[in-house]
């Protein structure tokens, strides 16, 4: 044993593999301990609070370090923060609040959006507040002036009279464009700056603000069309996946064994009618009827495995153990264990089927990426559990969301990356140790 | 009967001598033949019977007939204009009498037991009711008509794929088993684990690579918009269009059969009757053709089954991916509508497709194992 674990060690792709598995492993525990379970699923329904400083569709951070001209960022500064200046006059009826907010802009591209946050406090009338945007080389430009109710958004790239100021551009081009000079296509880096004066009618009324100039970047993994954040699917969908790979690949491959040893064992009507159940489930359409337990009973993830499993039960596995268990059924120790009269059940789990151990584990770990393919494969379909964030989710809503013809590609890359790595992984080794433990070639 | 071993080298089964020998080939032949087929018929029956089982566990198929009753009923009395003169009170009593003789006269009010077998009636004779949503080319909203519309392109894809992959994968592999422990041998092994990843996860690659970046083929879909007029541009634009898939399906399926085909070869070209064959100074070409080839294709037939098994499962996803208009993309488009009907008669078709495509690889294994012929 010690030494078929030395020789496993021999071949690199085992040691790749096992690289890779461990760190799935710790990058799974890290995405349990670190966003739990109700929180991810909370997160990935996507609701306005927790994702509303994300850009749509940004591509990951990382993207800059391959680039000359840098993307921007998302930049998110607020009233609260030590960087705003905020002055307060008193009149007589309430206050004139002046706040500045810093802006360093140091990209070399066009950010892809911009919206103010306002929240207010006050008993009678709304605060009004009027918006002057300045950029480095000083010039000025009056943006909207309006009332804002305790809660109120300014999108600036949808406001159609800055657009028209503008030169019919944009907020997040005309407003970064040097002055005078709309032929440029690159912003002119520098510190801008936003200011916001809010006149109130009460002395106890407050304003607070929030800038978000959305960037094309945005996280390590970017994001999708609902704003929500990549890196959490993506994290999340590892404990996920290996989770249902290992599952259903333990599940099926030792019922497998069990059956296959039960099979060989009794022989006769029993043999034959597990050799024709093999041969029903054969022909027997899996992914469709899968989709059609998924389309009317349930897409719960335990409900799918559960599924996988007795279906993949009576595959091929079954034949090849059943004819080891064969000869194995005629050795010396299994008379010896019948003569002093060992019931049927002992002979097959405590003597036959500990055998095959060594042919189980390879032909078990080969099989866990199919596995984990599958559940990518539902999820794509629609099929797959409706509240969870998998890999095969992402894909999904990227393909439908059009992400190839777009050129989203970092949208589709990064969950098929990760699919990737976990089938290799456990064909890696899942193949080595098919020729350790099975050298039907060794000596050619 | 004695195998004699002739001086060109190729082991001959003594000639048959009279007319009765050829008859009892045959003869073999055929029951072999009969026998694989009435196992075929039995299997795809409890197929479509375990299909039906689930399909009703929550009496989806049930609510399908009702449904179906209804509208028909309605609508024939809607168009019936002597009733037009009945009060509507007095037309909805009267359907509901119909409605409630038809469901009576279907057995529908009967212990599902026996309904099952019924149901499985429709399933064997492809009466697989009408489509909620989804309508054919041809505007019809029978489930068989859909179906039989979507065959074809389904066919051609995997058919040409699936021939495609065989050829390539057998010459690979018999290339490298000659040159066992060559470098070439070593990468050949080494790639095995790409074959993990299925067809429609190298779709998307390829899909990304040539179609978004090069732009040099298209995204899917199986012939041009609109589809040329003349059949030799159609021809040669359902071809452009089958480059893509055809290249996924090979990758994801090409590794791992040229590694276990190879083994086969392998495993064949130790035996004992090799090693004679070599002494005796044949050439090469004959008892790679003749020793090694021979034994070993019938257990490359039964991989090459499991192959296209594994492919007609992997259709609804694969052509989901490519837009091919087949039977795997109107599964898809059925669940999107939740048009039970088209699901449940598609999972009909593929149990077929899969019977059928098992009952051929069969009867291909019949002609290349000379055990069936002779009877060993």
């Amino acid at each position: 044993m010690l030494k078929s674990i030395k020789e496993i060690f021999r071949y690199p792709t085992v040691i790749i593999g096992i690289s890779i598995i461990l760190g799935l492993a710790i990058l799974s525990v890290y995405a349990v301990t670190s966003i739990p379970y109700s929180k991810a699923i909370s997160l990935w329904r996507a609701s306005e609070e927790d994702w509303y400083k994300n850009p749509k569709n940004a591509g990951p951070v990382w993207i800059n370090w391959f680039r000359k001209d840098k993307l921007p960022e998302t930049i998110d500064i607020r009233s609260a923060d030590p960087a705003a200046v905020r002055t307060v006059k008193e009149t007589t009826k309430g206050k004139v609040l002046t706040i500045i907010l810093p802006i360093n802009y140091t990209y070399d591209d066009f950010a892809d959006d911009m919206s103010l946050y306002f929240q207010s406090t006050f008993t009678e009338k709304a605060p009004f507040v009027g918006l002057t945007w300045i950029a480095p080389d000083g010039k000025e430009t009056r943006l909207g002036s309006f009332s804002i109710d305790t809660k109120y958004t300014y999108r600036i790239d949808q406001d159609q009279k800055v657009t028209r100021k503008l030169n019919n551009l944009v907020a997040t081009k005309g407003l970064f464009l040097p002055n005078g000079d709309d032929e440029t296509s690159y912003p002119l880096k520098g510190g801008y700056k936003l200011k916001i004066e809010a006149i109130t009618f009460d002395k106890l009324s407050d304003v607070s603000t929030e800038l978000v100039v959305y960037g094309k970047l945005a996280g390590w993994a970017g994001t999708d069309h609902l704003r929500r954040d990549l890196g959490v699917a993506l994290l999340w969908g590892t404990p996920i996946a290996l989770l249902f790979g290992l599952l259903a690949a333990v599940g099926t491959s030792l019922s497998q064994l069990i059956i296959a040893g039960i099979s060989a064992w009794f022989g006769g009507w029993v043999d034959t009618l597990l050799q024709r159940i093999t041969e029903v489930n054969l022909v027997l359409p899996f992914l469709p009827i899968l989709i059609m337990i998924g389309t009317f009973y349930s897409r719960s993830i335990f409900v799918i495995l559960s599924a996988v499993i007795i279906f993949s039960i009576f595959g091929q596995g079954i034949k090849t153990f059943r004819a080891v268990f064969l000869q194995v059924k005629e050795s010396p120790y299994i008379e010896a264990a019948k003569t002093y009269g060992a019931t049927d059940m002992r002979v097959i789990m405590q003597y036959m089927v500990p055998r095959l151990i060594p042919m189980l584990i390879p032909q078990f770990i080969v099989l866990v990426p199919s596995f984990v393919f599958l559940e990518a494969s539902l999820a794509i379909l629609g099929l797959g559990d409706p509240t969870l964030p998998t890999w095969g989710k992402i894909i999904q809503d990227s393909l439908s969301q059009g992400a190839l013809y777009q050129g989203w590609y970092y949208w589709v890359l990064e969950p098929s990356f990760f699919l990737m790595i976990t089938g290799l992984a456990f064909s890696f080794v899942g193949y080595a140790l098919d020729r350790v433990f099975n050298p039907r070639l060794r000596g050619q | 009967m004695i195998e004699e071993i002739t001086y060109d080298g190729t082991p001959t089964i003594s000639k048959p001598k009279t007319q009765s020998v050829a008859l009892k080939t045959l003869i073999r032949v055929t029951k072999y033949t009969a026998v694989r087929l009435l196992t075929m018929i039995t299997t795809v029956v409890v197929s479509l019977y375990i299909t039906i089982l689930i399909a009703n566990m929550g009496g989806y198929v049930d609510t399908i007939r009702i449904a179906q009753i209804r509208e028909d009923v309605n609508s024939k009395m809607a168009g019936n204009p002597a009733l037009r003169s009945l009060t509507i009170e007095q037309r909805a009593s009267m359907s509901q009498t119909q409605i409630q003789s038809r469901i009576h006269a279907l057995g529908l009010d009967r212990p599902f037991a026996i309904r099952s077998f019924n149901f499985l009636k429709n399933a064997i004779t492809l009466n697989l009711g009408r489509a909620f949503n989804m309508v054919s080319n041809s505007g019809a909203n029978s489930v068989r008509t859909i179906i039989l519309e979507r065959l074809p392109p389904t066919l051609v894809l995997f058919g040409a794929s699936d021939i495609i992959l065989f050829f390539i994968a057998l010459v690979f592999a018999l290339g490298l088993s000659r040159k066992y422990g060559s470098i070439l041998d070593k990468i050949a092994v080494a790639l095995t684990p790409l074959s993990s990843a299925p067809g429609w996860f190298y779709g998307i690659f390829i899909i990304l690579i040539f179609a978004s970046v090069l732009k040099i083929l298209p995204f899917g879909g199986m012939v041009d918009s609109p589809p040329p007029s003349s059949i030799f541009l159609y021809i040669l634009s359902l071809l452009k269009h089958m480059i893509l898939p055809v290249m996924a399906y090979t990758l994801s399926s090409i590794f791992l059969s040229i590694f276990s085909w190879r083994t086969f070869f392998l495993i064949y070209s130790s035996e004992d009757y090799v090693e004679m064959a070599k002494a005796k100074g044949l050439s090469s070409h004959a008892i790679q053709n003749n020793y090694i080839l021979r034994p070993t294709l019938p257990t490359i037939i039964t991989s090459f089954a499991l192959l296209v098994i594994g492919s007609w499962i992997g259709a609804p996803i694969f052509e989901t991916i490519f837009n091919w208009p087949g039977l795997g993309r109107a599964l898809f488009q059925a669940v999107g509508l939740f048009d039970t009907p088209v699901i449940i008669g598609e999972t009909v078709i593929f149990s077929y497709l899969l019977a059928i495509t098992v009952f051929i690889l069969d009867l291909v294994y019949a002609l290349v194992d000379p055990r069936v012929k002779v009877g060993g």
